[in-house]
């Protein structure tokens, strides 16, 4: 990671100040981390509540200013006043919560929302929102209500307020989290078609490990500092180390190890379901011709 | 369910009555209020009733709306009427019962007021019918624009009540939620004296409190994240077109009004 990445963090410091006790307590939550994230990379964040995940996301938006340290988004200093609408445009935001984030009553006005504080001209605005709509799939809906939508249908109408930005770089914070599984398929379905059809740089943090699973990146933090990175593939076969800190693998991963703690022969770095369930009916071809011999 | 309310009383349709800027809407609506306090005789009022009557049909909203528009307001009607009824005493005696008094002035007067009040509403309500809450809201915010110059915050009072509106459902349905929680614990909301339930709505608004506090961050986070930055530089994607309609909606409502001054005119000479 020596050159200049999309996303740069450099020996970030953060700490949350809560002033209503006497004297203000500090709780430091990044001890100096750095991380490098390149333009069109596709990165999950692990960790578990309390780790410091969201804290690191919003640091790249400028919603957080690290008290040391530094934070480059395309270039540019998230301390630099100037630059804050044009960081936020780079690196869009969707949270956790779609009720929360969802601003006006219909749905296309919504997805304006941005276009609309960015001054951009009407016409514009109208073509980039029945874009973005169509991207994420919910341009029959344009004219819908967002409290009459599903969980996923809402996920998606923020990621589309974002998506009218034409961001280069998408932070995800935990967007599934709330969601049925229906409604998480759709999200990370949308997510995916973004990073590989438009090479949208996409920051995904969660707790699911089958969706960390489907990025090509992953970093594992824990207690504000960066503990792995790597891919999916060199990550979650360390099972023991990630239990350690409290997270869980991939199921399959899982099966697979414990399969070889018992001295089956299985390859180690199986992330997918699909992957697992061929190593391990070619387990069961393998022992069946041993017994016909 | 709670959250199977409507916002407001927006009936989508596309009539020309519906196709108005929402501007003229609001202008046309307070100059047909004006109309109805010009309209010195009952000659006036009947215009006034013509004209209401039209706008309904040219809008296609059904009648029973307008029913529903009246329901709330019958008691107020009704005291109207009896008020009014009871206490003119001047004119020609059309009924004598013990101290009650009803003159031919009196039955008037109640008519003609009723017919005002019913009129009012009836004639008002077409405005939320034909115009969506977004498009009333927006139509509030440019016409107060101006005043934008004398310090008001026109653009944060939109915003807020597109906001509002926005989180009324919401806070509809959890409102709900937190309502069926408490009853699983084992609180009473329905029964027992009108101080315990009161008192058991406590539970209910501490927690949508609460709530409430916590979603305003994190939107007020998201608005950040989308760039906003108050109403300075702002554009709108849907544009407010004047069109043709808008001028037969003036002229229209011109012709009414001109009608209206004209029974003053004639029935008084």
């Amino acid at each position: 990671m020596s050159a200049e990445g999309f996303l740069e963090a450099k020996n970030v410091v953060f700490s949350y100040v809560n002033e209503s006790e006497e004297p203000p307590v500090k709780n430091e939550v990044l001890h100096g981390v750095s991380l490098s994230v390149k333009k069109g990379e596709f990165v999950a964040v692990l960790g578990h509540n309390g780790s410091g995940k969201s804290t690191l996301a919003k640091c790249f938006n400028a919603i957080n200013i690290p008290d040391s340290g530094t934070v480059t988004v395309a270039g540019m200093s998230t301390a630099d006043e100037e630059k804050l609408l044009e960081i936020r445009k780079t690196a869009g935001m969707v949270f956790q919560n779609p009720d929360n984030q969802i601003v006006a009553t219909i749905v296309e006005e919504d997805c304006a929302f941005a276009l609309e504080n960015l001054g951009v001209e009407p016409s514009e605005i109208r073509r980039r929102v029945d874009e973005a709509l169509k991207t994420v799939g919910m341009y029959e809906y344009r004219m819908h209500a967002p409290h009459k939508l599903s969980g996923g249908q809402k996920q998606r109408v923020a990621i589309a307020g974002i998506l009218a930005m034409k961001p280069d770089c998408i932070l995800l914070d935990e967007p599934t989290a709330m969601l049925d599984p229906r409604g998480r398929k759709e999200v990370m379905e949308t997510i995916k078609r973004l990073n590989a059809e438009q090479g949208v740089t996409i920051v995904l943090i969660t707790h699911y490990m089958e969706e960390a699973a489907q990025a090509k990146r992953v970093v594992v933090i824990d207690g504000g500092n960066i503990l792995m990175d790597g891919t999916p593939r060199e990550i979650f076969p360390q099972v023991e180390k990630l239990k350690s800190i409290g997270l869980d693998v991939p199921q399959a991963t899982e099966l697979v190890w414990r399969l070889r703690q018992r001295g089956y022969d299985l390859p180690a770095d199986i992330i997918t379901e699909e992957e697992c369930a061929e190593a391990v009916f070619g387990l069961f071809k393998k022992s069946s011709r041993e017994r016909v011999l | 369910m709670l959250k199977d309310i409507t916002l407001g009383q927006f009936f989508p349709g596309s009539s020309p009555i519906h196709k108005m800027d929402a501007r003229f809407k609001l202008i046309l609506t307070v100059a047909f209020i004006v109309m109805l306090f010009m309209a010195k005789n009952k000659w006036g009022l009947l215009i006034g009733a013509v004209f209401t009557l039209m706008t309904f049909l040219i809008s296609r909203i059904p009648f029973t709306m307008m029913w529903k528009s009246i329901k709330p307001i019958i008691p107020l009607v009704m005291f109207t009427a009896v008020l009014n009824l009871f206490f003119v005493k001047t004119g020609e005696e059309l009924f004598k019962w013990k101290f009650i008094l009803i003159t031919d002035e009196g039955l008037d007067t109640a008519i003609f007021m009723v017919s005002r009040i019913v009129l009012l509403i009836v004639g008002s309500s077409l405005l939320t019918y034909t115009t969506s809450p977004i498009d009333l809201t927006d139509a509030i915010e440019r016409l107060l624009s101006p005043l934008k110059r004398f310090g008001v915050p026109v653009h944060a009072l939109a915003m807020m009540m597109t906001i509002a509106l926005r989180f009324i459902p919401t806070l509809l349905e959890e409102t709900d939620k937190i309502m069926n929680a408490q009853k699983a614990r084992g609180s009473e909301l329905d029964t027992g004296s009108f101080r315990d339930k009161v008192k058991g709505m406590i539970p209910i608004f501490i927690p949508l409190f609460v709530s409430s506090f916590r979603r305003a961050e994190e939107l007020a986070t998201a608005m950040e994240c989308r760039c906003y930055h108050g109403g300075e530089g702002r554009t709108r994607m849907k544009q407010l077109h004047i069109t043709y309609i808008d001028w037969i909606g003036c002229i229209y409502m011109a012709i009414f009004i001109a009608g209206v001054v004209a029974a003053n005119i004639i029935i008084q000479s």
